[in-house]
């Protein structure tokens, strides 16, 4: 105590540092307990006391990612119910409380928006209040301002990935979030906090795990690889359902160690993991380097367990981060209807495309031109479009009408402008009016806005801070 | 004689297709077999966009490649990019 009280922060440092040598030298060795793939996803309640037993030296969950579209990044709301992620919270809170050790969640709220991190730390508090626990809770916010990431991409300092989308100032400016994915800088400096749980915004879906054992001193390619194995849970293991893994981290490698009864890891199921989700399935890009994992040795240590090692991480010169960013792209209105008759079922391509010539027209009519219709054939090509090559037909086939327009009200004008072709048209004029199947009445529904992914570049950082901020909140 | 195809998106702009061939007969017979000009036929895509990893250890073979439509793009019909693998799975059995 003596010291902190008579030294300057530069002596301090160095006492910081002493001491994170002594870690090196006496005690790498972590463990980190993940409850499941990402919160909200089921997991074993056995399991997880299992692992509490086991004396983990951190719990980690996801809590998002783009799969599921991007609705999530562009409004910043989180696809779960509130009251379905509080119980499933405060359930993790509580496991916390028992194993006295920090609870981070990772990309908080499905995009790891600020709203979406605000919306967690609400929930948290909420929970806090309620139990009367007093908690330390670090936020680290991801998102981006606009006009920032518009000043570096006219730097030149935005760089595309492969495969990522033309982007230009204009589009920058539709974005209503951007966010960047924090590494395990970003995580320590929350970690270093002493903080009990910690809220972070968009990170890579590795870090929360790989942040503690690196700083600790553990192999920083077992760190990773053993970070990338686990973020799916127990994905990587017999039975994915099963949730709750136990990763063991130190100098040399890694050790994943399922903990519901009904599942193993297996050599094969580990080293297959590094497939899944991924394009490249030896190297995964993080910010300030990259992990490769051509030379991993994977070895089945009894019947649950395999011990990794081999892993390499290469520190790159740059230090830099992905932006994911979502941006608005107008609105829309659905119409259904369900056709089961023969004939037009046997010509359905056919009718869609007098659909389509009817809605020019009367689109010319209306001043709706703006309006763009497509149909989709359910139990056609909805699914795969032009790439179909099944073309067997059954006698039902179900079209939907998607309206996008960059207002509501005409797309939903459009969508009325079209229901009397939906219901009646008729394949050639002279046969008899024919009235297919609406299932709702009204047909349309409006979709509200819609938003799509526009972002796939990376940024260089001169401090990996730079881009994120570090909050603390006493409940 | 596949056992299972897998596709899912790799990120929103990447779609990534894993043949689990199970055993070394197997992973030999569409490793000589499955011609890549073939599958970017298959995607619509030009062959020099599309990533083929055979795994021998894992008697898998994967393609990676760019999404034909964006994931979520109003064009997009398909979220989670997991029908793709039918298409390649009805190949299969032609």
């Amino acid at each position: 105590m003596l010291i902190y009280e008579c030294v300057g922060p530069e002596v301090l440092l160095q006492v910081k540092i002493l001491i994170q040598e002594y870690i090196k030298v006496f005690d790498a060795k972590t463990k980190i307990l993940i409850p499941a793939g990402a919160l909200g996803i089921p997991y074993d309640r056995d399991a997880l006391a299992r692992g509490l037993s086991e004396n983990p030296d951190l719990i980690a969950i996801d809590g998002g990612s783009t799969d599921s579209g991007p609705y999530y990044l562009g409004t910043g709301r989180s696809k779960y119910s509130r009251n379905a992620t509080k119980a499933d919270w405060a359930d993790l809170m509580a496991a916390r409380t028992i194993a006295n050790v920090p609870l981070v969640i990772g990309t908080a709220g499905t995009s790891g928006a600020d709203s979406a991190v605000d919306w967690m730390l609400d929930i948290t508090l909420e929970i806090a209040r309620e139990r009367g626990e007093t908690l330390k809770i670090a936020t680290l916010k991801s998102g981006q301002q606009k006009e920032k990431i518009i000043t570096a991409f006219n730097k030149g300092a935005i760089t595309p990935l492969e495969g990522a989308p033309n982007i230009d100032k204009t589009i920058l400016d539709q974005c209503t979030n951007i966010v960047a994915l924090a590494g395990i800088e970003q995580i320590q400096a929350a970690l270093s906090s002493e903080a009990d749980i910690i809220i972070a915004g968009r990170t890579t879906d590795t870090a929360i795990i790989a942040a503690l054992p690196i700083a600790r001193g553990c192999h920083k390619g077992a760190a990773w690889h053993g970070a990338k194995i686990a973020e799916c849970g127990a994905l990587a293991t017999t039975n994915p359902n099963s949730g709750v893994i136990l990763m063991s981290f130190d100098e040399t490698g890694f050790t994943i160690t399922p903990l519901a009864h009904d599942t193993s890891a297996t050599p094969y199921t580990v080293s297959a993991h590094m497939l899944y989700e991924n394009a490249d399935p030896y190297i995964l890009y993080e910010p300030g380097g990259w992990l490769d994992v051509r030379l991993a040795q994977y070895t089945a240590i009894d019947d649950i367990s395999v011990r990794v090692e081999g892993s390499v991480w290469h520190e790159t010169s740059n230090y830099t981060v992905k932006l994911e960013a979502a941006r608005q792209a107008g609105f829309q209105t659905v119409s259904f209807v369900l056709v089961r008759d023969a004939h037009y079922c046997a010509h359905i391509h056919e009718w869609a495309n007098a659909l389509k010539a009817s809605f020019e027209h009367k689109a010319q009519l209306n001043g709706l031109t703006e309006t763009k219709l497509e149909l989709r054939a359910i139990g056609r090509n909805a699914t795969l479009g032009q790439l179909e090559t099944n073309h067997s037909s059954d006698g039902e086939v179900g079209i939907m009408a998607i309206f996008t327009s960059l207002y509501q009200k005409q797309a939903n004008e459009a969508a009325k402008m079209l229901n009397p072709d939906l219901l009646h048209l008729p394949l050639t004029p002279h046969e008899p009016m024919p009235t297919f199947a609406f299932p709702f009445s009204p047909p349309e529904m409006d979709r509200g806005p819609i938003f799509e992914f526009c972002l796939h570049h990376t940024m260089t950082l001169n401090d990996p801070m730079y881009a994120f901020r570090l909050q603390i909140i006493e409940s | 004689m596949v056992r299972k195809i897998r596709s899912k998106n790799a990120g929103p702009f990447w779609l990534t297709l894993d043949i689990f061939c199970f055993d070394v007969e197997n992973f030999n017979l569409i490793h000589s077999q499955l011609k890549t000009n073939k599958v970017a036929n298959l995607f619509q895509i030009h062959e020099s966009k599309l990533k083929r990893f055979d795994i021998p250890d894992l008697n898998v073979i994967k393609f990676s490649f760019p999404r034909p439509r964006i994931q979520g793009k109003a064009i997009d019909t398909d979220m989670h990019g997991a029908s793709y693998a039918a298409l390649l799975e009805e190949l299969e059995m032609n």
